[in-house]
Order: structure tokens, then C-alpha cells, then sequence
């Protein structure tokens, strides 16, 4: 027995030893190409003008992916009414899913080239880490922890939300000092969780957590009065609220307990990728300053000049510095429309109906908190 | 003929290797050290490949963020505050799962050979509930029976302001309550005595029973060390000052009830669960046991006049109990495991707060492996101890 063990080790041995040997120590080469075009126009006052256009090639490595792969992987919500759940045909419907449809539509002028992935609270991050999506559109909260942290990088917010309270009309609750010795309903593996704590500790009441793994269930626990109040972005609990036995028994507590911006999420790591995400986003926020609707947008694209003309691809070389098509957001109007008319599909008063004006997820010119840095 | 002498030593070599080639006992060995060798680079590879992928997002596999403040308060078990680091919390959560763990393993025992036994009954009621009990629970999935247990009958019952009185017993949706001992003035020394009382008890029962196995006289073991184990805590509960022990009872005190014993809905819902579920298998488990007994030593049994529960106690389960320990292993280490469903049904074991803790930390990889390791140390446990149970069970060969 060991004498055929010492047999298997040597030969282990001089096996692994006969693979280190061919392997030979490979040198790190950083190959990096900067093509610097100098043109040098000597005038005859002897003054010397210098022009220096510099072309790099920065294309995205994840871009190039993408292309290559010819659909866009979005990491999704599939049960969140109003920002990404299935529709009675199995199709995904929703404001984020609108995301992930521009920024497909941007790559490839195809709105459906999009590969959905339906990922819990406590698998996004890690499937950005894991490279299973190219962009996270799924209720996200950018904090710091996750943004510095978790090697995730955060677009622009596209969704001002914040954490509410849900509770019975008879509970006589009419803020959340009211509620203490409550039993709350909470799910897992959100910033939610965090939240409640904060915000019941700093007013020193007691309470008491119920934490669910899947939305359904700490809903159906609530509904059952296992708790006494249901807590989520205000967002979703308008959605739930809807599900419930009886809507009409429940009300939204004033409060708001935490600020939650919501927005895309792409891995960290390719700056190209993320300005590409952000623009797409900035483009549709900009559209609606703009009033270019998807109905009236190839209309304005004909004879557009300034911002307009720069969105739209008459002017500058906006598309081909993100290595897309001149015209990219034409496409991307043309197939989402712009934000508000993201909004209004499936937030406003046909969707889930979450009051837009006057609230942060009005228009800057309007008073609210959406807004793009110019186009040029 | 004569060859030369190099080329002679070239062919003897020559033939060597084509010998060792055809060598089955090394090929074998070859074979088995390619295998080790592939399995050790896929090792490497994957390790590699997780590690580089972690640095390229500036994350490490170091465990120090476990000493961070977690922010969150775990719902249940030993108390738990937001500002306690993670590492406590994770402790909660195990506190929590060996505490289902335990209770279920017991129960699951008790209720398992009950069914076990039923199962076997002359009587036809008895043993047609008891057969439909095992073929539902064992053919439908557990985390089925939690839902229905959890969402179907807890959660059904009625809130605490139309509570269920009964007797001292309160039963609602937010819990069982009922009346708790608490230790009053006085309470050591009657506890002394009843401990030293309990001692010598047991010690008198030994020795009596000694005695009348050695003399064959009836020295009533049992009823001298019950008389003692009872009587004496008695006697001292009475002479003694005050009362060493009170009872508590619960109250309504705002939205919750205070003072007395609870058992959350969750914590009944994941225990109840693990054990029915559990029980349907062990059950099973034991009739198999006892009908491998050969019918023989039941019909010697009752040749010598023992009673039908003599026969069970003294011959049948002993014996049977030799086949049983090996298969029950098995069931104690899927309620184990199994109780890390108890997310579903919102008990905090360890999996939901490992969860939490992944989740606020981002290092879901060392949370895991951290979470495995605790699980496979849980599970390694009851193996050595059940080991140990089935070596001393085992029949003494020669």
C-alpha cells in the first residue's frame, strides 16, 4: 500500500515537474496603441500653428463583446409592477426594461436584442462581478459601500425613490413614532433592511424584524397581519399595495426613511462601456428637454442644428467616440421614446401610477432632480 | 551472436520501457497520477481564475470585514443590536439553527418511533392514519409543507386582539404564549437541594437495582429514587421561606406581549416543519427496523411470559435498534441541512443572516465558504456522534 502510494507521489512529481519545465515564465506586455497625427502649417508671418488631433482608439472591450455576441445581457427585475415584471404574454415590461432596451437599441438599432436576466436582491451584484451581465437595470440603490467597495460602477439615477412605511388604516399609525413595540416586515438583502434599523434606532422605539427572502412572501405575511407594518421604496410599495386583499385598508406613511437613487449598474473597469450606459441615459433626459418625442423625431432629426443637431447625429462625431452610429439616439428615441414618455408608459397614471410632477422625478426645468450635463 | 557492448545496454533498455508500457500495475499508477495531477491544475485554474477575477474588482478574500458594524438587527434569538460587528451576528444565526436543530432532532425522534411503532399496530385506525401521515409527508416537498404550515395555518390565526385564551395558554398569530417560571428569593438553595437530592436519588436507584439483580430480594429501585427525586424538592419547597420560583404570566402591553414564554410563529413554523417532514422518513425508518427482527425472538418472548411492551422494550427495540442507527443518521443530518429553509419561512437561522450579511457586505464568496464550513462542521458532528451510538449498539463478536 505504500510502497504504491510512494509510486503515484513520484510520478506526481516528476509529472508536474516535466509540465513547470515547459511552461516558461510568461513577461506581462501592456501593448498600447496611440496613432498621434501631427500636422505642422508654417505660415508666412513666421508665426507657427500647431494643430494636434489626437485619435485614439478606445474602443470598449465589453462593447466589442457585445457586438460580437449581438445581444445586449441585462441583469433585470422580473415580479417589481411598473419597473420590470412579465407581462401576461411572458414578455419583460417596465421603466428599467425600457433602459435596457436604448441601450441596446444604441448598439445594434434592435430594440429586442436583449438578453434578460431575472436576478434577485442577493444575486445582482454578484452576477456584474461574475461577468453573467453586461448592466445591471434593476432597482439598484447607488450607495457607497457598493459603488467603492464591490467593484461596481453607478450611471445616472433614473429613479429618485425613497424607503415608506406601509401600514393598516385601523392601526391608528399615523408616522412611524407612533409604531413602537411593531413588528416590521422587511425582505433580505437590500439597503431596506439597514434603513429600518437607522431609522428606528435614532427615534429610540423598540421593534421587532420579520425578514423574507422574496417580496410575495413578506406581503402575504403582512396581508395576514403577521406584522404590523410592511417596509420598501415607496416605488414598490405602491405595487404592492395594489395586490393586496383589500387596497383600500392600507396607507403610506409620510416618512421618508432613506434616499434611494436608482439607476443602471455595470461592472467597474471599462470607463468606455459606463460612458456609453450614461450617455444613453443623458440622451433620453435630454430628448425630453428637448421635446423630441418618438413620434416627432425623425421629423426634428432633418434639419436639427445645435444640441438637438449634436443628439441627433447632424452635427459633431458624438456616436463614433463611443464607437456607435451617428445617429444612435435617433434609433434609440425612435424605438423608447424619451424619459418622460418612459415614465409616463409605465409609471404615470396608465401604470402604476406614482405622482411624477412636483416629486424628485420631474424635470429640472420643472423643479425636480432630472437632469443631464449639455451634449457637446 | 556477439553485439557490441553499448548497443546490447541500449536494447536492454530499450526492452525495459516497452515492459514498464506494458506493466499494467504501472499504467495504473500512471493513470492515477495523471488523474491527481489534472485535478490538482483544475483546482489551480479555478482558484486562479476567482481570485484574479476578485482582484480586477478590488475585492480580496480577507475576512476582516466580518469585525465591521453590520446595521441591521436580527429578529430573533439572543439579542442582537445594530451596532454589534457581523461576526456577532453570524452567531446569532448559528445560535439560532442549533437551536432548531436540537429541538427538532429530539422531537423528530419521539414522533418518529411513536409513527414507527403505530405503524405495526393490531389496531386498524391507528395504524391507516398513521400510514397516511408518512405516505403525505414524505411524498410532497418540504418547503411545500412550510408554506402550507407557515402562510396556511400560523398565519391564520387569529391576531392578538382576538387572541385564543386557554387556560394560562395564549395562541395567536404573533406567537404562543404561556407562563414562565422565574427564580424569586430563596432559589439557590432550593436549587441546591434539589440538585443534591436528584444525585442521591439516582445513586440509591443504582444501588438497589444492584442489589436485586446480585440477590434476586425486590428492593423497589424505582420507588426509592423517585420518593427521593421528588420528594425531598417538595419537602423543601414547603419549609423553606417564600416562594423559590414564580410563575410569570404574559400581558398584552401595547402592540406586544410582555413577560412569560413565547414561541414565535416562525420558530414553531421551521420546527414543526423540519420535524412532521423528518419523522415521516424515521418512522419508516423503524418499522423496517423492527420487522427485521426475527419473528422468532417475539414468539420466545411471549413463551416466556413477557407482556406485549416487555417484548418491545426489552427485546424487540433493542435489537432492532441495530439496524435503525444507520439510516436515522442519514434523516438527522437532512434536518440539519433541511433547516436552512428557514429563510421561507422568515426564521433568522444561519442562511438568512449569512445572507443579510453577504448582502451588506458584498463578500459573498467568503460568506459562503464560511457558511459551508459551519454547516459541514454541523453535519461532521452529528455523524461522530451517531458513530459512536452505533459502535456501542453493535453486537460484541468473537
Amino acid at each position: 500500500m505504500s510502497r504504491r502510494f510512494r509510486f503515484v507521489f513520484m510520478s506526481v512529481l516528476a509529472l508536474s515537474m516535466l509540465i513547470a519545465a515547459c511552461q516558461p515564465a510568461e513577461p506581462v506586455i501592456v501593448t498600447q496603441e496611440v496613432v498621434v497625427t501631427q500636422e505642422v502649417q508654417v505660415v508666412t508671418t513666421q508665426e507657427v500653428q500647431v494643430q494636434v488631433p489626437v485619435e485614439f482608439t478606445m474602443e470598449s472591450a465589453r462593447l466589442q463583446a457585445v457586438k460580437d455576441r449581438g445581444t445586449l445581457r441585462c441583469g433585470v427585475n422580473s415580479g417589481v409592477l411598473g419597473f420590470g415584471y412579465l407581462d401576461p404574454a411572458g414578455e419583460y415590461v417596465g421603466f428599467d426594461i425600457d433602459f435596457c432596451k436604448a441601450v441596446a437599441t444604441a448598439i445594434f438599432n434592435d430594440p429586442d436584442a436583449v438578453e434578460y436576466t431575472p436576478l434577485t436582491t442577493t444575486t445582482r451584484i454578484t452576477a456584474l462581478q461574475t461577468n453573467e451581465i453586461d448592466v445591471l437595470i434593476r432597482n439598484t440603490t447607488w450607495t457607497f459601500g457598493r459603488d467603492v467597495e464591490l467593484g461596481t460602477d453607478y450611471g445616472p439615477t433614473t429613479f429618485y425613490d425613497g424607503q415608506g412605511m406601509m401600514v393598516r388604516e385601523d392601526s391608528g399609525f399615523t408616522s412611524l413614532d407612533d409604531m413602537d413595540g411593531a413588528t416590521i416586515c422587511v425582505l433580505t438583502g437590500t439597503t431596506t433592511e439597514q434603513n429600518l434599523a437607522d431609522a428606528f434606532s435614532s427615534r429610540g422605539i423598540a421593534y421587532e424584524t420579520l425578514t423574507f427572502d422574496k417580496s410575495e412572501e413578506s406581503a402575504a405575511a403582512y396581508d395576514q397581519e403577521r406584522c404590523d407594518g410592511l417596509t420598501s421604496d415607496k416605488s414598490q410599495l405602491t405595487g404592492i399595495k395594489g395586490n393586496l386583499s383589500n387596497p383600500a385598508d392600507h396607507a403610506i406613511l409620510p416618512e421618508i426613511m432613506s434616499k434611494e437613487p436608482l439607476g443602471p449598474v455595470w461592472a467597474q473597469g471599462d470607463q468606455q462601456w459606463g460612458d456609453l450606459v450614461r450617455w444613453v441615459v443623458y440622451g433620453l433626459i435630454i430628448a425630453e428637454e428637448k421635446g423630441i418625442t418618438q413620434a416627432n423625431v425623425e421629423q426634428i432629426a432633418a434639419g436639427a442644428t445645435g444640441e438637438t443637431g449634436r443628439l441627433l447625429g447632424s452635427e459633431g462625431e458624438f456616436g463614433s467616440l463611443l464607437g456607435l452610429d451617428a445617429d444612435f439616439m435617433v434609433n434609440v428615441i425612435k424605438a423608447v421614446g424619451n424619459y418622460g414618455e418612459i415614465y409616463d408608459r409605465h409609471l404615470g397614471p396608465e401604470g402604476t401610477n406614482i405622482v411624477r410632477t412636483g416629486s424628485y422625478n420631474d424635470l429640472w426645468t420643472r423643479g425636480g432632480l432630472i437632469y443631464a450635463p449639455p451634449w457637446r | 551472436m556477439d553485439l557490441p557492448h553499448d548497443s546490447a545496454a541500449r536494447l536492454r533498455k530499450k526492452q525495459d520501457i516497452g515492459a514498464l508500457l506494458r506493466d499494467t500495475r504501472f499504467l495504473q499508477a500512471l493513470a492515477q497520477a495523471v488523474f491527481v495531477l489534472l485535478v490538482l491544475l483544475l483546482a489551480r485554474w479555478l482558484i486562479g481564475n476567482l481570485n484574479d477575477n476578485l482582484q480586477a474588482r478590488g475585492l480580496g478574500l480577507s475576512f476582516a470585514f466580518m469585525r465591521r458594524t453590520s446595521s441591521f438587527v436580527v429578529g430573533e434569538g439572543i439579542p442582537s443590536d445594530r451596532t454589534d460587528p457581523f461576526y456577532y451576528q453570524y452567531l446569532v444565526g448559528l445560535i439560532n439553527t442549533v437551536r432548531v436543530v436540537s429541538v427538532g432532532l429530539l422531537l423528530a425522534t419521539i414522533v418518529g418511533i411513536l409513527a414507527g411503532v403505530a405503524m405495526l399496530s393490531p389496531n386498524w385506525l391507528l395504524r391507516t392514519l398513521v400510514q397516511a401521515y408518512v405516505e403525505l409527508f414524505r411524498n410532497t416537498p418540504l418547503l411545500v409543507q412550510l408554506f402550507f404550515l407557515y402562510f396556511g395555518i400560523i398565519l391564520t390565526l387569529p391576531g392578538l386582539a382576538d387572541r385564543i385564551t386557554f387556560g394560562p395558554i395564549i395562541i395567536s398569530n404573533r406567537g404562543f404564549f404561556m407562563p414562565r417560571p422565574v427564580p424569586h428569593v430563596g432559589f439557590p438553595a432550593w436549587a441546591a437541594i434539589s440538585a443534591l437530592a436528584f444525585l442521591f436519588g439516582a445513586y440509591t436507584y443504582r444501588r438497589q437495582l444492584q442489589i436485586r439483580v446480585r440477590t434476586g430480594a425486590e428492593t423497589r429501585p424505582a420507588l426509592w429514587g423517585a420518593a427521593l427525586i421528588i420528594g425531598v424538592p417538595l419537602l423543601a419547597w414547603i419549609i423553606l421561606p417564600g416562594q423559590p420560583l414564580q410563575l410569570e404570566l404574559p400581558e398584552l402591553q401595547g402592540l406586544r406581549m410582555t413577560g412569560g414564554a413565547r414561541l414565535t410563529p416562525e420558530f414553531a413554523g421551521i420546527l414543526f416543519g423540519l420535524v412532521f417532514y423528518t419523522a415521516a422518513f424515521i418512522a419508516d425508518i423503524v418499522r423496517s427496523g423492527i420487522l427485521a427482527v426475527t419473528h422468532g425472538q417475539r414468539e420466545a418472548a411471549m413463551a416466556l411470559g413477557l407482556t406485549a411492551t416487555q417484548t418491545l422494550r426489552l427485546i424487540i427495540l433493542p435489537q432492532a435498534l441495530r439496524v435503525i442507527i444507520p439510516p436515522m443518521t442519514n434523516q438527522y443530518l437532512n434536518l440539519a441541512k433541511n433547516s436552512s429553509l428557514a429563510i421561507g419561512v422568515a426564521f433568522p437561522d444561519l442562511y438568512s443572516v449569512s445572507q443579510t450579511i453577504f448582502n451588506q457586505s458584498g463578500q459573498a464568496v467568503q460568506v459562503i465558504a464560511l457558511m459551508m464550513g459551519t454547516y459541514l462542521i454541523m453535519s461532521l458532528i452529528i455523524s461522530a456522534v451517531m458513530n459512536v451510538i452505533n459502535a456501542r449498539l453493535q453486537i460484541v463478536e468473537r
